[in-house]
C-alpha cells in the first residue's frame, strides 16, 4: 500500500511540474514580446570568478535599460567551449552573442558566412577607445568580425616565498632561470606548474624561447610561410624544452594534466612558478575567495632572455584575447549588435576596476585605484616591444593539431627535436 | 486478437510510426555520412566533391590504424573481462551469504555518468595527490607511474575503468540468466553426483550460451565505438597514445575542422563494427539454441 501511495504522488507530481512547466513558457511567448539574445560564453564562476561577475552584472545593467529583451546565457569552460561552438556552427545553430578568438581561428567561421561584420558597430567611436592593433587582429579582408575583450601579456608568475625559502632571485638570463630550476628540482620543489593535457599551455613555453633565442619574428615567418619552420632556432627552442623537461622543471605527469589541475599546483604553493596569460590577474589581486596572503607572495618576471639570442626582453606572447561576435544568421542581429556594443563599452570600465583584467580598450590607469600588480603587468604591456599572438590561433585548425600534438609529444620527449621541426614544416607547407 | 495480427494493414500502421523514426533518425544520418565522407568540407562553408579521396587517405594513415590498434586492445580487453564477470556471477548466482549485497556492489559504477566516472578516476590517477600514488608511495615506491602522461600506460590505465564501469551490466545480465536455469535441472545433476565445477562447466554454461554470445557481441562492439571515458581522461593524449577511432574521428572533424575526412573516420568505424558483429555470430554459431 505504501508502495503504492509513493508511486501516485510521484505521478501526480509529475504531472504538476509538466503543467507548471508547460504554463511558464507559454507565458513567455504569448504573454509579453520579449526578444531573446542568446549569448555563449567561456567564463564560469568557478574558474573566471571575476569575469564572470561582471559579465552577469552588465547583462543585468543591459536587461534594465531595455525592458523588452532578455539575455539567455550560456557558459562552458575553454576546452568545451571551443568543441561546442564547432559543432553548433557545423548545425547552423550559432549562439546570437559569443566568443571568438582571433586570426587563423577566425577564418573558417568567417568564410563560411556565419559570423557578422561589426564595423557599423565600431564607427562612431568606439574604435577609437581600442588599443591600436587589437580589432585589427579580428579583421579579415578589410572587415572586422569580433570586438575583443582583453589584451593579454603571459608573464611567469612567481611565489616569493618559496624563492626565498631557497635564496633564489628573479632571473634575467636564461642560465639563472635554469639555475634556478635545478636548485628547486633538487629540493624536491615542483620548480614549473604546468597542465600540458590541454596543449597550447605548452606552446607557450615553447614561444618565448623561440622569441628569445630566434627573435620576435622568426615562429611568425614560418607560419605566415615567409620563413620556414626548420630554422635553427626553432630546432634550438625544442631542445631547449627538453633539456627543461629533463631537469624535471616541470610537475610531475604534466602531460596528463589539465591547464585547471596544472594551476592548482602553483595556487596550493606547491609548485613555483606558472607561465600563463595575464587574464589570471584577478586570482592575484582582486579575487575575494582567494586568501590575500596567498595574493600578497605571487609576484611575476618576464621570460628570461637567452644568452647569445636575438631576443628582446621586451618582447611578450600574447595579443587580444577572446573577442565578441555575433551570428550573421542571428533574427536579432541589430539587437545583439547593440548589446555587444553596450558589452564592449561597460566592459572597458568595469573590467578595470571590478576585476583587475586588462580589456582590449584603453585605461585610463590614473582615475582609478589599483593593485600595484595590475599598475606593473599594464606598464610592461603598454612598454612591449612586440606581441607574438599564441601559435595555435596564428594556424588554421589542421595545422593547429599537429602543433599541439607535436608541442606534447616534444615535452614527453616522444619526438626529436629534429622531427619536430620537420614534422611542422610539412604540415605548414601542405596548406 | 488474432484478428488484429493477421490484418496486414494494421501491422503496417502499427510498425510505421517506429520504422520511420528509426530510418530517419539512424538510416539516413549513416548514409549521409558516407556522403559526407566523400567532400572536402570543414563542416562550416561549401563542399567540394572529392571522390574517394578521404577513403584512400584514411587506408594509409598511420594515426587511423593506431587508434584502430587500440579500439582493438580495447575490445579484446573487454571480451577477456567478460569471463571474469561470469566468474563472479555464478558464485553469485550460487546460494552464498550477502549474494544481494554483492551484486548491488558491482551495478553501482553502472549507477554514474561517465563523466563522474572520469572525474573520480582523474583523482585516482593524479601524479601526486592521486590515493593510487600516495598508496604506491606509503609501500615504498620511489618512481611512482605518471599514470595517464605516460604514453606507454595511458591506455591502459583508461581501460580499468572502463572495465569497471561496465562490470555491474554483464554481472546482472548472466545474473539473470543463470537464475533462469530451473533448479530441477542443478538438482537432479546433484543427485546424480556431478561436482560444483562440473555443473557450472556442463550444465550452466551451455544452457545460457545464447547470453553470452549477446554480451560478447555487446562488449567488443562497445568497445570499438568506445569513447566518453577517453575523451574526458585524456583527450586521447599524450600524442596519440590512448586515441581511440571514436576519438580520433571527433578530433579531426570538430578540432582539426575536416568534416569530410571525419565523416569518412565514421563510415569506416561503422563496417568496422558491422564486420566484426558478423564475424563474431559466425565463430560463435551453434546448430541449435538451448531448450528447458
Amino acid at each position: 500500500m505504501n508502495k503504492k501511495a509513493h508511486t501516485l504522488l510521484l505521478a501526480l507530481m509529475l504531472a504538476v511540474f509538466s503543467i507548471l512547466t508547460g504554463c511558464s513558457s507559454s507565458e513567455e511567448t504569448n504573454g509579453d514580446t520579449k526578444k531573446t539574445i542568446k549569448f555563449m560564453h567561456l567564463w564560469p564562476a568557478g574558474s573566471a570568478k571575476q569575469q564572470n561577475k561582471i559579465l552577469t552584472d552588465i547583462i543585468k545593467q543591459y536587461e534594465t535599460d531595455h525592458k523588452d529583451i532578455k539575455v539567455e546565457v550560456e557558459v562552458l569552460d575553454n576546452e568545451q567551449y571551443k568543441n561546442k561552438i564547432k559543432v553548433l556552427s557545423s548545425s547552423n545553430e550559432l549562439p546570437d552573442v559569443g566568443f571568438t578568438w582571433a586570426a587563423g581561428y577566425l577564418e573558417p567561421f568567417v568564410k563560411g558566412e556565419l559570423f557578422a561584420p561589426l564595423d557599423d558597430v565600431l564607427d562612431g567611436g568606439l574604435k577609437e577607445s581600442f588599443v591600436a592593433g587589437t580589432t585589427e587582429a579580428y579583421a579579415i579582408e578589410g572587415k572586422t568580425y569580433g570586438l575583443p575583450l582583453e589584451l593579454n601579456i603571459a608573464p611567469i608568475y612567481y611565489n616569493k616565498s618559496i624563492f626565498a625559502k631557497y635564496n633564489l632571485e628573479v632571473p634575467e638570463t636564461y642560465e639563472e632561470f635554469e639555475t634556478i630550476v635545478k636548485t628547486l628540482a633538487a629540493k624536491g620543489v615542483a620548480p614549473i606548474a604546468l597542465g600540458n593535457k590541454d596543449r597550447w599551455t605548452g606552446s607557450l613555453w615553447y614561444m618565448y624561447l623561440a622569441d628569445r633565442i630566434g627573435g620576435s619574428e622568426v615562429l611568425t615567418k614560418a607560419i605566415d610561410r615567409t620563413g620556414s619552420f626548420e630554422d635553427p632556432a626553432l630546432k634550438t627552442a625544442a631542445e631547449k624544452i627538453q633539456n627543461l623537461v629533463d631537469e624535471k622543471g616541470f610537475i610531475k605527469g604534466f602531460n596528463g594534466l589539465s591547464n585547471d589541475e596544472g594551476k592548482s599546483e602553483f595556487m596550493n604553493e606547491k609548485a613555483a612558478m606558472y607561465l600563463m596569460g595575464s587574464w589570471e590577474l584577478p586570482n592575484f589581486t582582486t579575487n575575494e575567495e582567494i586568501a590575500q596572503e596567498f595574493k600578497d607572495n605571487i609576484g611575476y618576471f618576464k621570460f628570461p632572455v637567452v644568452e647569445g639570442g636575438k631576443g628582446d626582453i621586451n618582447s611578450w606572447v600574447g595579443g587580444p584575447g577572446v573577442g565578441m561576435f555575433v551570428s550573421e544568421n542571428s533574427k536579432v542581429k541589430d539587437d545583439a549588435k547593440d548589446f555587444v556594443k553596450f558589452f564592449v563599452e561597460k566592459w572597458g570600465e568595469q573590467s578595470v576596476t571590478d576585476a583587475g583584467v586588462i580589456p582590449a580598450t584603453k585605461v585610463d590607469t590614473a582615475k582609478v585605484d589599483l593593485p600595484k600588480f595590475y599598475i606593473d603587468v599594464l606598464t610592461d604591456l603598454n612598454n612591449a616591444s612586440n606581441l607574438t599572438l599564441f601559435a595555435d590561433v596564428q594556424m588554421s585548425a589542421s595545422v593547429a593539431e599537429t602543433h599541439l600534438n607535436l608541442i606534447q609529444s616534444l615535452f614527453g620527449k616522444e619526438v626529436t627535436p629534429d622531427d619536430y621541426v620537420k614534422q611542422h614544416e610539412e604540415a605548414l607547407s601542405k596548406e | 486478437m488474432n484478428n488484429v495480427m493477421s490484418n496486414k494493414k494494421i501491422i503496417a500502421i502499427y510498425v510505421l510510426p517506429a520504422l520511420v523514426l528509426i530510418l530517419a533518425l539512424i538510416y539516413v544520418p549513416i548514409v549521409l555520412t558516407g556522403y559526407y565522407g566523400l567532400m572536402k568540407w570543414d563542416g562550416i562553408g561549401k563542399m567540394d566533391f572529392i571522390g574517394l579521396t578521404n577513403y584512400t587517405t584514411l587506408i594509409k594513415d598511420p594515426k587511423f590504424w593506431g587508434s584502430a590498434y587500440h579500439s582493438f586492445l580495447l575490445a579484446l580487453f573487454s571480451a577477456i573481462s567478460l569471463i571474469g564477470y561470469l566468474l563472479i556471477s555464478i558464485i553469485l548466482a550460487g546460494k552464498i551469504k550477502g549474494a544481494d549485497f554483492f551484486r548491488k556492489i558491482y551495478l553501482i559504477p553502472m549507477l554514474l555518468a561517465s563523466v563522474a566516472i572520469a572525474q573520480l578516476w582523474l583523482k585516482i590517477y593524479h601524479p601526486t595527490n592521486g590515493i593510487l600514488n600516495n598508496l604506491l608511495t606509503s609501500l615504498g615506491v620511489e618512481n611512482t607511474p605518471e599514470w595517464l602522461a605516460d604514453p606507454k600506460i595511458a591506455l591502459f590505465a583508461i581501460f580499468i575503468p572502463i572495465i569497471w564501469q561496465y562490470a555491474g551490466f554483464y554481472i546482472l545480465i548472466y545474473y539473470a540468466a543463470l537464475k533462469n536455469i530451473p533448479e530441477t535441472l542443478i538438482e537432479a545433476a546433484k543427485i546424480d553426483g556431478a561436482s560444483a565445477w562440473q555443473i557450472a562447466v556442463k550444465i550452466k554454461l551451455p544452457l545460457i550460451m545464447n547470453v553470452i554470445k549477446v554480451t560478447i557481441v555487446l562488449a567488443v562492439v562497445g568497445s570499438l565505438k568506445y569513447f566518453d571515458l577517453i575523451y574526458v581522461m585524456t583527450g586521447g593524449g599524450p600524442n596519440g597514445s590512448s586515441e581511440v577511432m571514436a576519438s580520433y574521428m571527433y578530433h579531426q572533424a570538430f578540432r582539426g575542422f575536416d568534416f569530410g575526412y571525419g565523416s569518412a573516420i565514421g563510415f569506416f568505424l561503422l563496417i568496422i563494427c558491422l564486420v566484426v558483429t558478423w564475424v563474431i555470430t559466425k565463430l560463435t554459431a551453434s546448430d541449435e539454441d538451448a531448450n528447458y
